[in-house]
């Protein structure tokens, strides 16, 4: 009895993708430093991103101003207002806060008798500008502008509208990237330098079995990490997706397997750790810049859209926006999803070619 | 005899600038049931050698043949039947022993147990230590079981004692003799020459890609006349007038003689009979003895003769 029930169990753990996949799953969990960083990692970054960048209706807005005659006019207005943060002082300190950030604009009153302001502020700074408009704002109407056209005003809060909404997926793609492209390619040149693939080389192992083996043990490791990252968001941001859960799935699966086919073509050649890191940013470097990972790739200008679009990680995150912003289904997405499976499986087969085991 | 691998006229060539001709025709008929070594120095060329027998490397010219079966043709069935250790691999540092074991194990349709294999090289105490703790003989062991654990008609063994301590290598050898009563096939390269000689049935001394002796280590040693050897220097600050090492060949039993500094060796059939004709030749010239031993002829001794040189310098009498 015991025997037959041994020997049904032997064929599937003895298979060697099985084995291989075992082998990589052991070490990737028993080195911590690489758990935390696969792990730790995105957690950190939405937190930090989330933070920097949640809503905040009603921000404050430091303004300076100059203590010099009619600088009590221009408080006294300002002060009706409470999101504005006031703060006198002479000039040289005005300046100073603005160079370092510290305050939003300065405002120089003109004379008691002859009213004038002038606005200091940075126009490379989003909230310089605002506090410049509101600021504007403000004093014209205590001054006695009245508005030619009445307005209300309504607010954008509805779920998949805000930043960190924007933010998850981008973070989700560049997360499976990163994860892709270090989890397959380190650990490949790792083992060509330490002369294990050509160990491995000659046993009978198919060396598609490896090749798999190593893809597969990546797509295992990044389950945790999506879950970490997708449950996080929800617990901490209320994120959620508005499209099918199994789209999104699929989504994942396939963006790991294209980054991890991607790594394997990096790593197929590379003979040092350096060279392949080397590799790998410079895959990485286009798409963390271009493919709109905290901001819409669309800002870019028009004549560079066809080669943003053509690059991996574009198509992932907008096929994963379109799923969980705007609850597109995987039809709707077709096209992204075709294009990242080509850059998988061409990516795949281009590295069998090229593979050195020694 | 059958053979259990067979090359003829092995040519390699590394290109690059210069290109390196790493072995010049170079022939082998290793024999089923036989440990055979592989000698030489560094660079002789063993190791591209015995990987293109492994069919890891291949040979810019020659014929190969391993179990009667050839590379290009028969590669899933060589390697199902063959074993190797290869000169440096570092296997995965975070696996244990017997997770290394079941990998491997797991690339071959036939063959051992991984407990098996472990008893088999004295590490069924280590299954579940990670590799990365063990110390380098318990390693060596370990890339010996994993060359085991497919059963293997064939075994490669590209240095496996190099860098060990004399009591890990003295386990090894015992592991090899143990698979080599079983009547496998043992194929081995070193450059110590001990190490052949107490392990190898036959011996090939390879020097710059070319076999340049061949036979059991006692033939080899019986080539040079003498099994016999006495070495000796002479009194002096090392400039004393230097006698020709011929004047010494002449003396009765003493087949031949060679200088190298101030150090003399003679290589002699009966040391009781050479020996007092030497100190009578010393008193008669008036030179005066610094040291003086005897010893058996070694293997090192052969590769001196034909080679010109020492097989491993750091290893070299002084
Ligand atoms: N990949 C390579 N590219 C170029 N030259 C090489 C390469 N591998 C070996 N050689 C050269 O070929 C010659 C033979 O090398 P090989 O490694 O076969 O020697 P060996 O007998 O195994 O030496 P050792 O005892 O040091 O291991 C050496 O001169 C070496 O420098
Ligand atoms: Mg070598």
């Amino acid at each position: 009895m015991k025997r037959a029930a041994e020997t049904n169990r032997r064929p599937l753990a003895r298979h060697p993708l099985v084995q291989i996949v075992l082998s990589r799953v052991r070490e990737f969990y028993r080195e911590p430093e690489a758990v935390f960083w696969a792990y730790g990692f995105p957690m950190l970054m939405v937190v930090a991103l989330g933070i920097a960048f949640r809503s905040q209706p009603d921000r404050p807005i430091t303004v300076d101003v100059q203590s010099r005659p009619g600088a009590e006019a221009v408080v006294k207005a300002l002060a009706e207002d409470e999101r504005f943060v006031i703060h006198q002082g002479d000039l040289e300190e005005c300046r100073l806060r603005l160079r370092m950030g510290r305050t939003d604009m300065v405002v120089i009153p003109g004379s008691e008798s002859q009213p004038k302001y002038d606005y200091w502020f940075d126009r490379g700074r989003p909230e310089s500008m605002l506090a410049r408009n509101s600021v504007d704002d403000a004093l014209q109407r205590a001054a006695g502008r009245t508005d030619p056209v009445p307005t209300a005003e309504r607010e954008m809060a509805e779920p998949g509208g805000r930043y960190i909404d924007f933010l998850v997926p981008g973070l989700l793609g560049m997360s499976l990237m990163a994860g892709g492209l270090w989890g397959v390619g380190f650990v490949t040149v790792e083992m060509r330098i330490r002369k294990l693939l050509k160990r491995l080389l000659a046993t009978p192992m198919r060396k598609s079995h490896f090749l798999a083996g190593v893809m597969t043990s990546r797509l295992l490791f990044m389950v945790p990490e999506v879950v970490v990252l997708l449950v996080f968001a929800r617990l901490a941001f209320g994120v959620q997706n508005q499209g099918s859960v199994l789209s999104v799935i699929v989504l994942i699966l396939l963006g790991a397997f294209s980054f991890a086919g991607i790594g394997l073509l990096v790593a197929s050649r590379a003979k040092t750790l350096e060279a392949v890191s080397g590799l790998m940013n410079l895959v990485m470097l286009p798409m963390w810049i271009l493919s709109g990972i905290f901001f819409s790739s669309e800002r870019f200008p028009e004549v560079a859209q066809p080669f943003i679009h053509a690059l991996p990680l574009t198509q992932l995150i907008e096929a994963l926006r379109g799923v969980m912003l705007e609850g597109s289904s995987l039809v709707g997405q077709a096209g992204n999803v075709a294009a990242l499976a080509a850059w998988g499986g061409v990516s795949f087969l281009v590295a069998l070619r090229l593979f050195r085991w020694s | 005899m059958p053979l259990a691998i067979r090359c003829a006229n092995l040519f390699k060539r590394y290109e690059g600038r210069p290109p390196v001709d790493a072995v010049r025709g170079l022939d082998l008929a290793v024999e089923e049931g036989e440990c055979f070594g592989l000698l030489g120095p560094n660079g002789a060329g063993k190791t591209t050698t015995i990987e293109i027998l492994e069919g890891l490397l291949t040979a810019t010219s020659g014929d190969v043949e391993v179990l009667g079966m050839r590379w290009g043709r028969d590669d899933q069935r060589i390697k199902q039947r063959i074993g190797i250790s290869l000169q440096e691999t570092k296997l995965a540092d975070k696996l244990s022993v017997g997770e290394t074991l079941e990998l491997f194990r797991s690339f071959y349709n036939q063959g051992l147990e991984p407990e098996e294999v472990l008893r088999f090289v004295s590490l069924q105490d280590k299954s579940g230590t990670w590799v990365v703790k063990l110390s380098g003989g318990q390693r060596q062991r370990l890339a010996v079981a994993c060359a085991l654990v497919g059963d293997p008609q064939l075994l490669f063994l590209d240095e496996p004692t190099t860098g060990l301590d004399p009591q890990s290598r003295r386990e090894l050898w015992e592991i090899i003799r143990d698979f080599r009563r079983r009547g496998r096939t043992v194929l081995l390269t070193t450059h110590y020459m001990d190490e052949a000689e107490r392990l190898c049935d036959r011996v090939a001394i390879v020097d710059a890609g070319k076999v340049i002796a061949l036979g059991t280590p006692r033939e080899l040693i019986a080539t040079l006349g003498g099994e016999h050897v006495i070495d000796f220097a002479l009194a002096g600050d090392g400039r004393a007038p230097s006698v020709a090492p011929s004047q010494f060949a002449a003396l009765p039993a003493v087949q031949s003689a060679r200088c190298e500094a101030d150090h003399y060796s003679l290589s002699v059939a009966e040391p009781h009979v050479a020996l007092p004709a030497l100190l009578a030749e010393l008193s008669a010239r008036g030179l005066e003895l610094a040291n003086l031993t005897t010893r058996h002829a070694s293997l090192e001794d052969v590769f001196v003769q034909l080679a010109g040189r020492h097989l491993n310098e750091e290893d070299a009498p002084p």
